[in-house]
């Protein structure tokens, strides 16, 4: 890896390089694909770190493992491979020419922290700031310089701009025996040339806010799914212990609302693909965690496709999950006991039925992440329309299909092929 | 061999609280307990510009061969302590696994850090730096097998990237099942209408390459040799050729579920029951007519899952069938407009875009889906009577209908077709169902015999958008394995190492034990059992060097020898000192990172125990284990990544292997007299940090308790 020097070394590698946009395993799988048949890329990423949603993931289904074992070979091979330089806080601005010969934009955001940290964490003990903590979806805070987490990727230390003092405080410059930190820097624009472009964005969370009927937002213990995987992982906010965000305690009745916003005209009209063999993975978890955890899962169809299919007897098998059809409509609040009560319809059958929750689960879908350039077309749902895309421009992963790790990994294989017959 | 002396230099920085916590020179000195050292040197920042020139400067004026840098986790700084790629680097981890998880300024802690810094120092008196395996024989063409969908876009993939491809197909025409189908569920956008099936356009594109060779009505007999030089041998026109091929796609495809197995179902029973292969063909034909006496079909009715998602027939779902039926009622509701067609169904999966076809369907009237399981089918009045329970209104429901299509499954082709010679088998080995799939989620293409990627439903089931994507990320990886063999290289997950094993053959007793542990069949063997090893194939895990009684097998920078030094280069207390010293076998890719994670989090566990990384735990050889016994450790902790069913070690068996191992090691321990407990097995995840100082100060008590080792004071 090349990194440290912000100006596109031009290493040893066979055709013109490509460009992979987005950090995430589907980026990092693209960049190290292409650049071990022995091409140079030149992968950015927009935070000051790598890894994407993956890395916030406790677990991943169908084999309970932990996403961070595959991140660690993939940091490896990024950090041994001459052939990749690694521009963090970059994102795409302008991208001109064509197929073969593309100049390429990028806008640097001003990290203030170089590589010269350590990540001793000297200067989070003077950091007088406190913010809500984005890697834990708010659930913890942090200080204004933080480590984003134990497998931060390049391994360094993180201001967050908007919130930290900068000059007028100057705590961490002080303590850092590193020269790590100066607030002088600014936004600056570079420009690379290179033989084909990889989009590889991801996605974001479905803001599940915009349904008033599940409350989410209302109610402190309705939770998104990706926030149950921050609560469940061994660095979350209560290192891995399960809580209800009202109180701290424990929660015994859990109910999984499927396709919170999915496979419904008025918000997400696709199915997202992960979100039931999600819920099932966090089901038994969660049973595994407490002996005395019951969970209730409302779907509409149970769809793990191929393989799965074991998870799902798995998770069938286990006396205290129940998988019951029926859509949830409505979540509303049970005044004596502040529990929540899901009520639940199947749309074919029109059967109600209702359910006590202590803490719901919305298992919420993926919205897909795109960058706004005018290469960049896009379907009715918002995700890249591969098959629009000017020639040697690409999209792998989930900004263009809602689909699971190994499936966005096929993919990012794929394309980091594609991206070696336009470049070479 | 003529080995250039050692000319080490060892750098300890004393930056990020080291020099705070530790007695800094009293580690320096420990570098003066070796001849060999040509020069130590303490800094406060090494991993800065002044730290590095220092370490460049005396590389060239010291001329060292060999680098020691006390400092930080060999994870971090990596860029920083990179030095000309001819010197051997190791790195002592005094931060994370020292200084961060022991109290500053004690005696255990710096005994620790003394101790760590004496093991690097004998590892890199040992460790030379590799060389890559460089045959004058190899090309880069590639084999795929099968010709159908994945296999033709393998091909074209390959082909578009400039590499030559052989495409043998066993039919006469190439195309496969998908150029069997009338029409395709929709696969681009809008995802709302019937498609052309892709595959004729594919066809046609095959023909415009010029270094594609399609041998049709075409059998491999045969295949031998390794990646870069394998040789094929193909059956063709009444003769048997040689090809000589640098990688392989298997993509020979599958098989419907065997129809005749559901009799439950009325299958050759009620002529009016057909599959969906049958269906297709009366659709392509242009005529969906009953087959009992050809007239048109009035109401008809889809069983999902026919055979498939049932412990009794294939317990997984093959991902195509949902669509396929829906895309098979659109059929029959274009031919006939007053047809009602039924679709009794488990689920109806239809993921990502495919939902906007399955709301175009629930569009049409006349298309009724029915959850509910078929219990029973007869005829009556000359109509076929479907019973249906479990419906969601919990009734048992009948339904009349002139035709049955059964959604049966798929069953992956026979790997075993590419007739390997190897030792280990003529196939790929299966995964669950027989499907030689990749059984890690990171790393789809992660295969068990190195240069063969496996794509399309051969590996999962799947529907031919699946395929196409799957063979082009397949292509992808034949291509990348062509060109790490030219560099010597070893392909995932170990990629870019160009260490291979090497065995003196002398010693060897023909045990058959490499031949057998290695997880990705990398030896052949002979007749008698002698071991011949095809470093191409070679993923360079160190398994064969664990498995070797007579140890015989080492890697260049991986030896028995080098980490014999290490464990020989501790200082152990004397048992009156009451400091037990505990020896810790670390996978490098998952335990590692997580004592590296423990450290960054402040956990506190006992400094006696020793950690040594290992490539794979399955690549610790018992005599390591003798050698810290007769030294004086107390205890070894083994510390591997989760075996079983769900297995998260990358080269496949190596934590498994611990228990295999495990009987032999106890036969050591007894005719040591020693206590089976001074060998402990542990499994830890990447993420377990938190388990470890549990860990480590548990397996100290049971220590305590056994008492030291007697080999102490010998």
């Amino acid at each position: 890896m090349n990194r440290g020097n912000r100006v596109t070394a031009q290493s040893e590698g066979f055709g013109r390089g490509i460009l992979v946009v987005g950090g995430g395993i589907s980026g990092i799988t693209t960049a190290l694909e292409a650049a071990e048949v022995g091409y140079r890329v030149v992968l950015i990423e927009q935070l000051p770190y790598l890894g994407g949603k993956v890395a916030m993931m406790n677990q991943y289904f169908p084999k309970l493992c932990p996403p961070w074992c595959g991140l660690e070979i993939n940091f490896r091979r990024i950090r041994q491979n001459p052939r990749i330089q690694l521009l963090t806080s970059a994102t795409v601005k302008k991208i001109s020419g064509s197929e073969g010969n593309f100049y390429v934009f990028l806008e640097m955001k001003p990290e203030y922290v170089n590589h010269q940290c350590t990540a001793c964490g000297d200067c989070e003990k003077v950091c007088p700031v406190e913010r809500e903590n984005d890697f834990n979806l708010g659930l913890d805070k942090s200080r204004a310089i933080f480590l984003p987490h134990e497998m931060a990727f390049p391994h360094k230390y993180v201001i967050d701009e908007n919130v930290c003092l900068k000059d007028e405080c100057g705590k961490c410059r002080e303590v850092c025996k590193y020269d790590a930190i100066n607030f002088g820097q600014s936004p600056e624009i570079i420009e690379i040339k290179v033989g084909s472009i990889v989009f590889a964005t991801g996605w974001e969370l479905f803001d599940v806010s915009q349904i008033p009927e599940l409350k989410f937002g209302v109610f402190p213990d309705i939770i998104t799914n990706l926030m149950m995987e921050r609560m469940a992982s061994p660095n979350g906010p209560n290192k891995g212990k399960i809580v209800k965000p009202s109180n701290g305690e424990a929660p015994k009745n859990i109910v999984f609302v499927q396709c919170a916003g999915s496979r419904d005209e008025s918000y997400l009209s696709y199915c997202s693909g992960v979100c039931c063999s999600v819920s099932l993975k966090q089901a038994l978890y969660l049973t595994e965690q407490d002996p005395e955890v019951n969970v209730k899962i409302f779907y509409v169809d149970l769809r793990l496709m191929g393989r799965h299919e074991d998870f799902l007897n798995r998770v069938q098998a286990n006396p205290r999950i129940d998988l019951v059809k029926g859509k949830v409509g409505r979540i509303r609040e049970e005044k004596e006991t502040g529990n929540m009560i899901c009520e639940a319809e199947d749309i074919l059958s029109g059967i109600k039925i209702s359910s006590v929750a202590d803490l719901v689960v919305l298992a919420t879908g993926m919205v897909p992440n795109v960058s706004p350039l005018e290469q960049i077309s896009t379907d009715e749902s918002g995700f890249v329309s591969a098959e629009k895309l000017e020639p040697g421009i690409y999209a792998a992963g989930c900004n263009k299909n809602p689909q699971e790790v190994s499936a966005s990994l096929k993919d990012a294989t794929g394309t980091a092929l594609k991206a070696i017959q336009s470049a070479k | 061999m003529n080995k250039e002396a050692k000319k080490i230099g060892v750098y300890v920085c004393s930056g990020c609280g080291i020099g705070q916590s530790l007695d800094i020179d009293a580690i320096q000195s420990v570098a003066s307990e070796n001849n060999d050292i040509s020069i130590s040197r303490v800094h406060s920042f090494l991993c800065q510009k002044e730290g590095k020139e220092i370490i460049h400067n005396d590389i060239i004026n010291k001329e060292l061969n060999s680098i020691v840098i006390a400092a930080c986790s060999p994870r971090v700084k990596t860029a920083e302590f990179s030095f000309d790629p001819s010197l051997v680097v190791e790195r002592v981890n005094l931060r994370e696994q020292v200084i961060w998880c022991n109290p500053p300024n004690e005696e255990d802690t710096q005994m620790l850090a003394e101790d760590y810094l004496r093991m690097g120092i004998a590892r890199a008196l040992v460790d030379e730096q590799p060389e890559p395996f460089i045959s004058s024989t190899l090309n880069s063409d590639i084999l795929v097998a099968g010709g159908g969908i994945s296999g033709i876009t393998s091909a074209i993939e390959s082909a578009k990237a400039g590499y030559r491809v052989l495409l043998v197909e066993k039919e006469a025409q190439p195309g496969g099942w998908s150029s069997r189908l009338l029409k395709q569920v929709p696969y681009s956008d809008p995802f709302g209408t019937l498609q052309d099936p892709i595959i004729h356009e594919k066809i046609k594109e095959l023909q415009n390459f010029k270094n594609i060779t399609l041998l049709t009505s075409a059998e491999i007999k045969e295949i031998s040799g390794q990646p870069g030089e394998f040789t094929a041998s193909i059956f063709n026109n009444n003769s048997i050729i040689e090809y000589k091929v640098a990688s392989i796609i298997l993509a020979t495809g599958w098989e419907p579920y065997n129809a005749a197995n559901l009799i439950e179902f009325g299958y050759n029973i009620h002529a009016d029951v057909v599959t969906n292969v049958e269906l297709e063909e009366m659709a392509k034909s242009g005529k969906i007519v009953r087959p009992s006496n050809g007239q048109a079909v009035k109401s008809a009715l889809f069983i999902q899952c026919a055979g498939s998602r049932d412990e009794k027939h294939l317990p997984y779902c093959s991902a195509f069938c949902c669509a396929t039926s829906l895309k098979q009622a659109k059929y029959i509701r274009n031919l006939y407009t007053e047809t009602r067609v039924f679709i009794v169904y488990k689920d109806i999966r239809m993921p990502g875009k495919l939902e906007y076809f399955y709301k175009e369907i629930q569009k049409d009237e006349q298309i009724f889906l029915t959850k509910g399981t078929v219990s029973e089918i007869s005829e009556k009045n000359n109509q076929l009577v479907v019973t249906v329970k479990d419906t969601l209104i919990d009734e048992k429901i009948n339904i009349k209908v002139d035709l049955v299509v059964l959604a049966t499954g798929m069953t992956p082709g026979n790997s075993e077709d590419l007739n390997l010679t190897y030792r280990q088998g003529k196939g790929l080995p299966g995964l669950k169902y027989n499907f030689p799939d990749s059984h890690f989620i990171c790393f789809p293409y992660e295969t068990r015999r190195t240069g063969i990627y496996a794509a399309g439903a051969i590996r999962a089931p799947g529907t031919i958008s699946a395929c196409i994507e799957d063979a082009t990320g397949a292509a992808l990886k034949a291509i990348q394995c062509i060109e790490s063999t030219k560099r010597g290289e070893s392909v995932h997950p170990r990629s870019g190492d160009i260490s291979y094993p090497e065995l003196y053959m002398q010693r060897c007793t023909d045990c058959k034990r490499c031949t057998e542990e290695c997880p990705f069949g990398a030896y052949d063997e002979t007749e008698k059992g002698t071991p011949l090893p095809n470093p191409y194939r070679c993923r360079s895990c160190g398994i064969c060097l664990g498995s070797c009684p007579e140890r015989i097998i080492n890697f260049k920078d991986f030896s028995i020898n080098a980490v014999s030094s290490m464990i020989k280069a501790v200082h152990i207390p004397d048992e009156f000192e009451e400091k037990p010293r505990i020896l810790a076998f670390v996978c490098e890719n998952d335990a590692y990172p997580a004592f590296d994670m423990a450290g960054i989090n402040r956990l506190q566990y006992s400094a006696y125990v020793r950690i040594i990384p290992v490539r794979c735990i399955g690549s610790v050889n018992k005599v390591w284990i003798s050698d810290a016994l007769s030294q004086g450790f107390d205890g070894i902790l083994q510390i591997g990544c989760k075996p079983g069913d769900d297995y998260q070690c990358h080269f496949i068996n190596g934590s498994e292997l611990t228990k295999t191992r495990g009987e032999n090691i106890q036969e050591t321990l007894q005719t040591m007299m020693l206590e089976p407990e001074r060998i402990r097995t542990e499994f830890v995840e990447i993420n377990e940090f938190n388990r470890i100082p549990e860990m480590i100060n548990d397996y100290l008590e049971t220590i305590k308790e056994i008492g030291p080792n007697p080999f102490k004071e010998l």
